[in-house]
């Protein structure tokens, strides 16, 4: 393997692994509180399609991302209705907005624009185009660090070091602010947090709030960047891949960046070498598809050790019984 | 449960009866859906031309899962409709049980062969057009390397590919046919950021056109390769306007034709199996004003005299689906 299929491999790992990213970091978010979020998938969605639709109608991307934004927290504010103000299921609530997402997307968008649930494809300055770093050109004569950095550091969607950005920022707010120790607490002893006169209902709605945010990022990030449009079921499980790679990170921002790359990168890779022939030995396109999810087994079942979920994740909190 | 079979039968006397007297056509569309601006679509294209050439209506149904396949086609057979039409080959396991309990209905089927005398298989050689867009391919890359990007990997599609690497190896036997395939379930027809990642994936190893065999991951393909100022080539529908100038040709498949004649021909239609060929106008590539300038006059004359020679037989393109073998891997 030359440097530069192993850079371009790297460069659509970045590619293949920022949805999931942010969507992991919004699961993060909302477990860490405490609200189990099994609607990630939905979620994005909807983000998916309600960008693609603004941005398509309007040409303009960033009306799009807030657009697929204000449609992720609508459904984050379901969800936070559902399962903190009336203490419902957060499973079956997570359940009912990815099933209401999939049907919901095709049916209006079948009504708005006639192309079957899907949006007219986007161009120009409806989709977030690949930004060139300043200097790339200049620094890429340099050896090996020229390529990398014109390949795989430069080149991206603005989103993408929205999404980068989005770790340091995750792990600030949790291990450095007031506001993380308390999320963290009210996961782990939301009765604790509530004697302590900090509000519990308030603290969770702000953490769905970020989830739906997050999400909405991820969604827009996928019909209107890597793809141009919407097209119907185009989350395509990213959404559950997310909620496996939150719990390989056990439920930590820097190991999640790990375990989303990794996921990124596996899928690369089975995308890259479809068919691999070792001597004698040919390694047919089906194994390589389903070596990821080997791999994921493999991975989750041998190396990660014990993950342990918030412990007051998935109840409702009663303040007296 | 005695009482279920007295209210089905009974549903089911009703609608035959209210059926005899619509004899509505009617038109299944596979997972892909309607709007794959691929190969459904040239079949609700055909549907269309007929309705609007006749004034008259035909009832269709975009199914939305395997489970599907099997209520609808009896739900529009005990209907009434005739003839009823479905696209996809993964029909032709379910047709074969149904058709039997349907004497009087004509059912045609899109890309299988199922024998029964009520049945019209109507079945392309894709070999044929694949193999003239390969030489397109061969003549326009600069590289030396063309792509291949199937849908879900069965013999189907390993006949495009077959067909478009015999057409490129027949200009240049060095060049080299990057395959890829999107995947093995049926959710391969629609996931268009794995199509165009895998064209990128292509791109950087070198391809500079790349023939996309994959439904609605289609489009995926063909945008990523018009991002990346590359040349592509679509399938089925004639794809050439979603890029202009960077969609090279199409290797359109007449399924529109197909559905129109069927629906044409109604109680008529004679059944068995109906070869739809390059001579036949089943297959073609598609040339209009949005690739016009992406095809020189020496790619024009290489095309036609394919198309000349495999029509009177001197150029054999191999069907990979008789021996489940391609000459030229």
């Amino acid at each position: 393997m030359t440097l530069a299929s192993l850079l371009e491999i790297l460069d659509s790992t970045v590619r293949l692994g920022t949805p999931l990213l942010l969507a992991c970091l919004a699961g993060l978010f909302s477990e860490r509180s405490g609200i189990f979020d099994i609607g990630l998938e939905g979620k994005m969605l909807v983000a998916a399609f309600l960008s693609a639709a603004v941005a398509s109608t309007t040409g303009s991307a960033w009306l799009g991302l807030l657009a697929g934004i204000g449609a992720s927290m609508a459904f984050a504010a379901i969800h936070g209705l559902a399962s903190i103000t009336f203490r419902g299921n957060q499973l079956i609530s997570g359940v009912g907005l990815n099933l209401l997402a999939s049907g919901l997307t095709v049916l209006v968008g079948e009504h708005w624009f006639h192309l079957g649930g899907g949006t007219p494809a986007l161009s120009g300055g409806a989709r977030f185009l690949d930004k060139t770093l300043p200097l790339a050109d200049t620094l890429k004569p340099v050896p090996v660090l020229g390529p990398v950095y014109d390949q795989l550091i430069s080149g991206h969607s603005v989103l993408v070091y929205i999404a980068f950005l989005c770790v340091p920022a995750t792990w600030w707010v949790l291990y450095r602010t007031r506001f993380g120790l308390r999320l963290r607490a009210v996961g782990e002893n939301p009765a604790a947090v509530d004697t302590a006169g900090v509000s519990v209902v308030r603290l969770r709605y702000t953490a769905v709030a970020i989830a739906g945010l997050l999400c909405g990022i991820a969604g827009t990030y996928l019909s209107c960047s890597l793809a141009a449009g919407f097209g119907r079921e185009m989350t395509a499980g990213r959404g559950y891949i997310a909620l496996a790679a939150l719990i390989f990170a056990k439920w930590r921002p820097w190991y999640a960046l790990a375990a989303t790359m990794l996921f990124g990168f596996l899928d690369a890779l089975s995308n890259r070498y479809q068919t691999l022939d070792i001597g004698p030995l040919h390694i047919p396109n089906q194994f390589m598809s389903a070596l990821p999810f080997i791999l994921t087994v493999v991975i989750l079942a041998g190396f990660v050790g014990k993950a342990i979920p918030p412990r007051a994740g998935g109840e409702p909190y009663v303040k007296e019984r | 449960m005695s009482f279920m079979f007295k209210a089905l039968g009974a549903t089911a006397a009703l609608a035959l009866t209210a059926g005899a007297a619509l004899a509505e056509p009617a038109i299944i569309y596979d997972l892909g859906g309607k709007y794959d601006k691929s190969f459904n679509e040239a079949a609700w294209h055909g549907a269309q031309r007929w309705e609007k050439e006749t004034g008259k209506k035909f009832r269709e149904v975009e199914i939305q899962s395997e489970a599907q396949r099997e209520q609808v086609l009896r739900r529009l057979a005990q209907a009434g409709a005739d003839p009823i039409v479905m696209t996809g080959f993964a029909f032709a396991d379910v047709l074969n049980k149904v058709a039997p309990d349907f004497p009087k209905t004509k059912f045609a089927i899109v890309d299988s062969v199922v024998e029964q005398p009520n049945v019209e298989s109507i079945v392309f050689t894709e070999e044929q057009g694949s193999y003239l867009v390969g030489i397109l391919a061969a003549m326009a890359s600069k590289t030396g390397t063309v792509g291949f990007i199937g849908g879900m990997d069965i013999p189907l599609i390993h006949k495009f590919e077959c067909g478009y690497a015999q057409g490129v190896k027949s200009v240049n036997a060095a060049d080299k046919v990057i395959v890829n395939y999107t995947g093995t379930t049926p959710t391969a027809w629609n996931d268009p950021v794995k199509g165009g990642e895998l064209a990128k994936a292509q791109i950087a190893q070198g391809a500079d056109v790349i023939y996309a065999a994959a439904g609605g991951t289609g489009v995926g393909v063909l945008q990523a390769a018009a991002d990346a100022k590359k040349l592509s080539i679509g399938v089925d529908s004639n794809q050439n306007y979603l890029h202009p100038g960077y969609v090279l040709t199409s290797m359109q498949k007449r399924v529109d034709n197909a559905v129109y004649n069927v629906f044409k021909e109604g109680a008529n239609m004679k059944p068995g199996v109906k070869v739809m060929d390059l001579k036949a106008g089943g297959v073609a590539a598609a040339m209009d004003q949005n690739n016009e300038k992406l095809i020189t006059p020496a790619m024009k004359e290489a095309l036609d005299k394919a198309t000349k020679g495999i029509e009177d037989g001197t150029i054999k393109v191999h069907d990979y689906m008789t021996d489940n073998k391609c000459p030229v891997d």
